[in-house]
């Protein structure tokens, strides 16, 4: 057991554990190791998009939104135009393809999110504007002299006043304020097995709301991007990206031109946590280069990236248990709102990855969740550091913990009696497998000098699992709660063709939409079945049968979320 | 505007280059000068990741303007090496992984040297301050830390 630190926190192995698991003996883990760009670091020569001077360089900066949520009637340039140092003002009307979705290179999402909106403002900080000058001091002097007229919208900041009827719209492809799910959904769905009648027949109902505020990422280098016109009809771009090539299919995508004429360079970020994937900088740097002919710098001063750099988003959880008198968890349900803010960015992601987590790492046999992917005139919310799970793992933990109060059980014994074992079969219908929860459960008992009954003491995550707790549930109860109309199933381009924006351009890779291969026509007019004898399970033999309907979903996001067969 | 010349020795060597009237040393130095060690985070005052000496005393060169330089000795990070020969600090750094992203790690390098130059020999918590106005996001303070103790212990041994 090597100190790592001299005066730090020691670290303790516990090879033993899952010995026979691993075979390197952890020879890296608690050892610093060098890291190949370190000597740029401490010599200060470490490129970050900001370390490339070029004579001649513009400033970009944005007029942006004082309002949460606002038509705009005019904006009025004039005065901008003829401030000292101003060669160019830029509204939505000068960028190509002014509507994205983060997400729809993957094909997930509408476009929603303009790049210079002149409709209308859905968050506070929302840019209307852009000035490039020749100082930053100028830039900002000039982004303050362009004139907005404003018709002031009531706006929503709360996920479950947004869903209310009569709430403000924040987007009108949503009108409901809701992402819709898979083409026929406002709400992303798992059920296993039957939660309400397990609920009904617990010793125990426990219940607990959750909350967690947005995050802001606050890397120490804020976002930005530097982009030039080089000498063979290209761009170069160097950006503060930690999703190069990300950044560079958004930029074909907005800018409308092929990306082969896009150089892209980062791969040096000043510190991420998910706050510099969007995309945001690249396109309006790489547009001002193209219409000015000269280098352009757009970075986010400090308070920009304070105020509209996309957060972690917030999250509410409502969680409701069935508890038998010794502590089994007989029944989860979920209902999580999801604030994915004004723009979905990839907050409708974010939930797909979060109701794959459910219900935490124990084997529940009735588990339902119904989470939902809420529009507000927040900051649209983005990627930060496992986002979609850091929430409602919260919320989970919080609640283990109200269980254990509520059946006077220790939340430790608790943990392992409901705990993961190899071979239990996951909510989400995937094996367990390498688990450890119980070993981590009794390690912290034993530091806490909390002492086990014999029985938990002894029990391990390699027995006593699968059987009975490796089958799917023999039924599944089902629903087609909140239903959609107009919405594709098999893509998300929108049926009704209202408001959506060109399909991604011939340059950008999309892959092609995958047809739903069994399924049956999408948007039924009229519920198919009542939901007590919905066709889905098939109890004898269920894999096949039961996946055949979630899969088609589920699996389009397989690469996306890192969710493999371990 | 009417650009002012300032006359420094930057890293121990005379350097002159015109600043703008109203031009923070960071801007100066990076733009005017070339020295792009000192980084931007915050423009305030805040983050201690554009710290560099002046007469020997650490500053924060957003917060300084780059004409009141003018004749006066400014370090930063860039000058902390000797040709090849890496300051031990740095060294430590690489040896300790105190730095990740690698954005605060100048700023917290010239606010360690200046720590070490005038006590060489300091506890863990005299670390602590003279490192508490360098923020990294990253939090790799415990590996910094580790690594600035280790080079005032190797001084002592010496």
């Amino acid at each position: 057991m090597k100190d790592m630190t001299t005066s730090g926190p020691m670290i303790e192995f516990r090879k033993d554990l899952f010995a026979d698991e691993r075979d390197d003996n952890l020879n890296e883990i608690g050892k610093p190791t060098r890291r190949q760009d370190i000597l740029g670091h401490v010599t200060g020569r470490s490129p970050f998009f900001d370390d490339h001077l070029f004579d001649g360089l513009l400033h970009l900066r944005c007029t942006r939104s004082p309002h949460h949520h606002a038509r705009i009637r005019r904006i009025d340039t004039s005065a901008a135009d003829r401030m000292p140092g101003v060669v160019r003002v830029l509204t939505g009307k000068d960028v190509p393809t002014n509507l994205n979705t983060l997400l729809s290179l993957l094909d997930f999402g509408l476009d929603d999110e303009p790049i210079l909106t002149d409709t209308k403002v859905a968050y506070m900080g929302e840019p209307v504007a852009a000035v490039i000058a020749e100082t930053e001091a100028q830039a900002r002097a000039a982004a303050a002299a362009v004139v907005v007229e404003w018709d002031v919208l009531p706006h929503v900041l709360d996920v479950e006043e947004a869903i209310k009827p009569g709430a403000p719209a924040v987007l009108d492809i949503y009108p409901n304020n809701l992402f819709v799910y898979h083409g026929k959904y406002d709400h992303q769905k798992l059920r296993f097995g039957d939660a309400d009648r397990a609920l009904a027949e617990a010793d125990h109902i426990v219940e607990g709301r959750y909350q967690m505020s947005p995050i802001e990422q606050a890397p120490i280098e804020t976002c930005g991007a530097i982009a030039a016109p080089e000498q063979n009809d290209r761009f170069v771009c160097y950006t503060s990206t930690q999703a190069l090539f990300f950044s560079l299919g958004t930029a074909a995508k907005v800018l409308n031109i092929p990306s082969s004429r896009l150089h892209f360079i980062g791969g040096t970020v000043g510190g991420g946590f998910g706050g510099k994937v969007d995309s945001i900088h690249e396109p309006l740097a790489i547009l001002g280069a193209m219409l000015t002919g000269r280098p352009v710098k757009y970075a986010w001063d400090r308070a920009e990236e304070m105020q509209v750099g996309a957060p972690r988003g917030a999250e509410r959880w409502y969680v409701t248990d069935g508890v038998m008198n010794d502590g089994r968890i007989v029944a989860r349900k979920f209902t999580g709102y999801f604030d994915a803010g004004a723009y979905t960015r990839l907050s409708s992601y974010a939930i797909i990855k979060g109701v794959g987590h459910l219900p935490g790492p124990y084997t529940i046999p009735n588990v339902s969740a119904n989470v939902y992917c809420v529009y507000t005139n927040r900051t649209p919310a983005t990627a930060m550091r496992g986002f979609g799970i850091t929430g409602v793992d919260f919320a989970i933990e919080a609640h283990m913990d109200k269980v254990a109060e509520t059946v006077g059980m220790n939340p430790i014994e608790l943990r392992i009696l409901n705990a993961y074992r190899d071979g239990d079969m996951k909510a989400h219908r995937r094996e367990a497998k390498n688990c450890a929860l119980i070993e981590c459960a009794q390690v912290v008992a034993e530091k806490a000098g909390v002492t086990l009954s014999p029985e938990l003491k002894a029990a391990t995550s390699v027995t006593g699992g699968g059987g009975a707790r490796g089958a799917l549930p023999a039924h599944t109860a089902t629903d087609e709660d909140g239903q959609v109309e107009g919405f594709q199933a098999t893509s998300y381009a929108n049926t009704s063709g209202a408001s959506s924006a060109p399909q991604p351009s011939p340059t950008t890779s999309a892959p092609a939409p995958q047809p739903i291969t069994s399924a049956p026509a999408p948007r039924p007019a009229t519920p198919p079945a009542p939901p007590t004898s919905t066709p889905t399970p098939s109890p004898t033999p269920p894999a096949a049968a039961d996946k055949k309907p979630a899969r088609s979903g589920a699996m389009r996001f397989s690469s996306l979320s890192g969710f493999r067969r371990r | 505007m009417v650009k002012k010349p300032v006359n420094l020795t930057l890293n121990d060597s005379p350097r002159a280059a015109f600043a703008d009237p109203g031009q923070n040393l960071l801007d100066f130095l990076r733009r005017e000068i070339g020295d792009l060690s000192p980084k931007f985070g915050c423009g305030q005052g805040t983050c201690g990741a554009c710290t560099v000496t002046i007469d020997g005393q650490t500053q924060l060169s957003c917060l300084v303007l780059a004409e009141t330089v003018d004749g006066k000795e400014v370090r930063t990070a860039s000058g902390l090496a000797n040709g090849a020969t890496l300051d031990p600090l740095q060294d430590a750094f690489m040896d300790h992984f105190a730095a990740q992203c690698g954005y605060c790690t100048p700023g917290m390098l010239v606010s360690a040297r200046t720590l070490l130059d005038r006590n060489p020999r300091p506890t863990r918590d005299e670390v602590i301050e003279a490192i508490s106005g360098n923020l990294c996001r990253c939090t790799g303070y415990e590996p910094i830390i580790t690594a600035i103790l280790s080079v005032a212990e190797g001084r002592a041994r010496a």
